[in-house]
């Protein structure tokens, strides 16, 4: 391997990070208001999926990237309302609601995302870290989606909020005891759902990256999981949204090396590659989880790490 | 008694709800409703040809929703059986590739046994990582199908395959005398008699034999099974192994009954169809067996939908959700006291607007 080869590789490795943990980004802050308020979400790979598809569809009828966007916030949100409502209702369980609006977004994104499958949409503008360099494989691979800086901005931005305001110390109270919430007089449903939904339109944004940026198109194999690994990277971070920033940029990283080394030509073990950030999900799980113990920094009503 | 009425009644009108809406959903693509459900009616059950295709779906369906029901009994949410289905298929195909097999029903059996290792030790990976290092295993039974998928593609395409097959890549296909044929020379294969006969066993053993009742304390109650000392750690990785098998011996009838090799086709979502058929069934063993049927004609129906209406080939995937979401949502019902609402509407009155009654918050 060359020294240029090398420098194409690790500028491979950084872009797809910054691009392939995009979607993770967004998922992960979403899956963490979620978790926050002591609900798991499981469906949120179906948020990403359906959101996805609805990013793409509003961008090709409307003819603008940012609607698109919009869309995929809207249809996020509703979705996720879908599953806070539905876990409010006695005796209904949030990992198997998880698991029902997982297919039923998938289904839905799938039968109206039919006649999506051809055509092309307005993307996203990109941001260009790699105009230092002289080698165009180097620049192509450093163009970073411009969701990607908002997105940063909003992990901060929850952190901030979770210690500091009234709307993010209620979503912890709720996460930590429900009692306590309603001994204060607060609806301890009331402020899941609502924590949901806001998660819902955060992960919406994820699958307006997916669809508008990189890979760019709609097909029925756009998301593998992602959503799903998200759920785990919260644990990993603890449920601390700058944790989840540089979670998210690790877990682009690990999907990035096949990608970046077909760049370099070398395309032996390509699907061996793309299950690197799976194994390395449960891994971590395996590092970070201990039996009968609850992981430190647990919202305290949380089912899953029970 | 209530309860058991409650059990079928809850189910049944979930089913239904699902297919109103599923009409309501269809009539917004233009497509009259009562066709569609004619036409789902027809395309599962309508002649014996329908029937054979349902019945050929049915199979697998049994013994992925096995793989849900069965850890569910010990208390696990288990959610990958789409990774074993695929393990247990490629076991299949490659024993038959790198072993010379007696060329009989013993070699049948032979790979039927080598996927229901390879599926029941991929489950019983996720059991393990419940058990002893504490992870949830609902995520990781389901990143353990991605990686399963990861490594069906990896060897397909690579060390197991048939240099002939160039447009699909697929490994060699299986010699006539080893696959599963049809029963009494129609399209149903053998696979749906190993399938409900999976599902009576694993009733019969969880409602007669102590292991299997002790599996169902653990899943019950784990304080109880602590306390009369029962191996909890041991019976629920029993309990995954178990679903895990099934689950890969879906994989070995899809390749030795359908396919006749391990290729792509063989990740069609039978291990998510599974979950939902689960589901319904209550986790009860033996009532997989009719709602396999029932889904199995569904996805047998979906391909006329698409035909004779136009629908895209997902419809049958909307129509999957929506009752998963409503199945779930009916176990709220179960609670209320029909004697009591009805009697306070008609204390009120049908003409009179009833006041919306607060939900209370259980402690």
């Amino acid at each position: 391997m060359s020294a240029d080869q090398l420098l194409i590789f690790f500028a491979g490795i950084v872009g797809g990070a910054l691009r392939v943990g995009a979607p993770f980004l967004f998922v992960s802050l979403g899956e963490c208001i979620t978790e926050k308020s002591g609900r798991i979400n499981l469906g949120l790979e179906g948020v990403l999926v359906l959101s996805a598809m609805s990013a793409f569809g509003a961008s090709y009828l409307s003819g603008s990237a940012w609607v698109g966007v919009l869309a995929a916030a809207a249809t996020g949100a509703l979705l996720a309302t879908l599953h806070g409502v539905l876990c409010s209702l006695p005796r209904v369980n949030d990992i198997a609601t998880g698991i029902a609006l997982m297919l039923l977004g998938m289904g839905l994104a799938f039968y109206l995302g039919k006649p999506l499958i051809q055509p092309q949409a307005p993307q996203l503008p990109a941001i260009a870290l790699g105009n230092w360099s002289d080698s165009a494989a180097v620049r192509s691979a450093l163009q970073v989606n411009a969701l990607v800086p908002i997105g940063i901005a909003l992990a901060v931005a929850l952190w901030w909020a979770f210690a500091n305001t009234r709307a993010g110390l209620l979503v912890r109270m709720a996460g930590d005891s429900a009692n306590a919430t309603r001994a204060l007089g607060y609806s301890v449903s009331a402020i899941r759902i609502a924590a949901t939904a806001a998660g819902g339109m955060v992960a919406g944004l994820g699958g307006a990256c997916l669809t508008l940026f990189y890979p760019g198109s709609w097909n029925e194999g756009i998301s593998s999981g992602q959503g799903l690994i998200a759920v785990a990277l919260v644990i990993f971070a603890r449920w601390s949204p700058i944790r989840c920033v540089w979670t998210s940029l690790l877990f682009g990283g690990a999907g990035a090396i096949g990608p970046a080394l077909q760049s370099i030509g070398i395309s032996w073990g390509y699907h061996l590659f793309n299950i690197v950030p799976y194994v390395l999900t449960l891994l971590i799980l395996v590092i970070t989880c201990r039996p009968g113990t609850t992981v430190n920094g647990s919202p305290g009503e949380l089912s899953s790490t029970r | 008694m209530r309860q058991s009425l409650a059990n079928f009644l809850l189910p049944v009108g979930a089913i239904i709800a699902a297919l109103g809406l599923f009409g309501v959903f269809v009539w917004f693509a233009g497509v009259s409703p009562v066709e569609v459900w004619l036409l789902l009616f027809k395309g599962a059950f309508g002649d014996w040809y329908s029937w054979q295709n349902t019945l050929q779906r049915a199979a697998p369906l049994m013994l992925t929703a096995l793989c849900v029901a069965i850890p569910a009994r010990a208390g696990l949410t288990v959610i990958g059986g789409e990774g074993a289905v695929v393990l247990g298929g490629l076991a299949c195909a490659g024993l038959a590739q790198g072993l010379p097999l007696p060329a009989n029903t013993v070699g049948t059996v032979m790979v039927c046994l080598a996927a229901a290792a390879a599926g029941g030790l991929w489950i019983t990976l996720a059991g393990w990582l419940r058990q002893y290092r504490g992870i949830n295993e609902t995520i990781s039974s389901l990143l353990l199908a991605y990686v399963a998928i990861g490594l069906f593609k990896h060897l397909v395409e690579g060390p197991l395959r048939d240099p002939s097959s160039l447009n699909k890549p697929s490994t060699f296909s299986l010699d006539e005398s080893v696959r599963l044929g049809g029963i009494a020379g129609s399209d149903v294969h053998w696979g749906l008699v190993i399938g409900v006969l999976a599902c009576l066993a694993a009733g019969l053993w969880m409602r007669i034999t102590p292991s299997g009742f002790a599996v169902r304390v653990v899943g019950g109650n784990p304080r109880a099974a602590q306390l009369v000392g029962l191996p909890a750690s041991k019976l629920i990785l029993l309990a995954c192994a178990l679903g895990g098998a099934s689950a890969g011996l879906a994989g070995a009838i899809e390749v030795a009954a359908v396919h006749t090799n391990a290729n792509a086709s063989l990740i069609a979502g039978y291990g998510y169809a599974g979950i939902l058929v689960a589901f319904i069934a209550r986790q009860h063993p033996v009532a997989i067996i009719p709602v396999a049927i029932l889904f199995g004609g569904f996805g047998a129906a979906g391909s006329l939908l698409q035909r004779r209406l136009g629908l895209p080939d997902a419809s049958v995937l909307v129509l999957q959700g929506i009752a998963f979401v409503l199945i779930l949502a009916s176990e709220a019902l179960r609670d209320v006291d029909w004697k009591a609402f009805f009697a306070r509407i008609n204390r009120f009155g049908p003409s009179e607007p009833s006041p919306i009654p607060l939900p209370l918050e259980k402690p």
